[in-house]
């Protein structure tokens, strides 16, 4: 069992990161990494949300659609879980951490639309064979998602004081830093354990 | 028809999608692999934005304020469903090589974008028409994308440009080029 947990962090986070080799989370990747600080909330509002939308959606899945041969609502179905969740996590926050909330709030509502959360859901319905992996796999996708945007935020910040042509700046250099950190992560691919 | 006309250069032109609202970046990286997977997965985001601009813009004076961003979540996702399906039993080979990306339409912020910005506002037949619009904008881009990296990774055999670290430099470099030409077009005027 740790084993196989131990593989799931490895493939989530590095070799099969969910942003820099999958191509999901691209647009809060791209936004919210100007500031290290900011960067840092919304990947920690993102893993979160990860892996209680993968415990929701995955008993959903295997208990109600599967079993019941709906597996056609599955994207109708998970999104909704994912919306009214994210909406939940909101108010609870608001409610009763208001100082977590303070920091992570302006975040929550645009993880509904970040398709990595979406996807990870998709992936660990189609792939984990039970509800233990499913959420150690939500978990782990965040963390990789929060490894990503950090590592990016850090070198956008540093850049902000250098010299570049001005018509790089903005999207086009986060997009060039970007494909940069996505040859690092490259360098993982093959790599399995177990 | 000047209706029409208009949907189609502010969608492909002047608030293309890719380029200048810079939205849906999620796909626009992960199937730009090859030219068929580019416009495969255009034309089906643009079924989906026409018809769920429409639906929307009908049922616009019913659905209440409060609840309405999930209202469009439903529409849209039912519609993201039946395309999916479609795929699936019409062109399986497409359906297999761009996946998961299938349902993610569901989160592609351009249709979001554009229920909440269009749709909501304005009447059916024009929101078809933005959804068009907007839609042919989105496959152009990502047919430019892929034939760029379907031309250098695959024809001249620069591996380097089919993964993913290719697909974020092409794309920079071209929201630069784009860039600069529609500044240059602002300093002419």
């Amino acid at each position: 069992m740790i084993a196989e947990l131990f593989a799931i962090s490895l493939a989530a986070i590095l070799v099969e990161n969910f942003v820099l080799v999958q191509f999901m989370g691209i647009c809060p990747f791209l936004g919210v990494s100007k500031k290290v600080e900011t960067a840092l909330g919304m990947g920690i509002a993102v893993t979160f949300v990860m892996a209680i939308s993968n415990l929701l959606t995955f008993i959903v899945d295997k208990y109600v659609l599967k079993a019941y041969g709906f597996e056609y609502l599955q994207t109708i179905v998970f999104i909704l879980i994912i919306a009214a969740l994210v909406q939940f996590v909101e108010m609870f926050l608001q409610k009763s951490l208001p100082t977590l909330y303070a920091s992570l709030g302006i975040y929550l509502p645009l993880i509904t639309t970040n398709c990595a959360v979406l996807g990870v859901a998709i992936t660990a319905a189609e792939d984990s064979e039970s509800v233990i992996t499913a959420v150690w796999q939500g978990a782990m996708a965040g963390v990789g998602f929060l490894l990503a945007i950090l590592l990016l935020a850090g070198i956008r910040e540093r850049l902000d004081d250098e010299k570049y042509p001005k018509a790089l700046r903005g999207f086009p250099i986060a997009l060039i830093t970007a494909s940069l950190l996505a040859i690092a992560f490259l360098g993982f691919s093959g790599f399995t354990v177990g | 028809m000047k209706f029409l006309k208009d949907s189609l250069k502010r969608g492909i032109i002047t608030e293309n999608p890719t380029f200048v609202l810079v939205l849906g970046m999620c796909p626009t990286l992960a199937v730009t692999t090859t030219v068929a997977n580019g416009i495969g997965m255009g034309l089906s985001a643009t079924i989906v934005l026409m018809l769920s601009n429409f639906f929307i813009s009908l049922l616009r004076k019913f659905i209440p304020q409060k609840v309405r961003i999930a209202a469009y979540i439903v529409v849209i996702a039912s519609f993201v469903t039946i395309v999916q399906m479609l795929l699936q039993a019409y062109f399986p080979d497409l359906y297999k090589s761009l996946g998961i990306f299938i349902p993610l339409i569901v989160v592609n912020c351009i249709i979001l974008a554009r229920a909440e910005a269009f749709a909501s506002k304005n009447g059916p037949f024009a929101s078809l028409l933005d959804g068009l619009g907007m839609g042919l904008g989105f496959t152009v881009s990502l047919t430019l994308i892929s034939a760029i990296r379907q031309v250098l990774g695959s024809v001249l055999k620069i591996g380097f440009f089919t993964l993913p670290p290719g697909g974020f430099l092409v794309l920079g470099l071209l929201l630069a080029a784009f860039g600069v030409l529609s500044n240059k077009g602002g300093k002419d005027k």
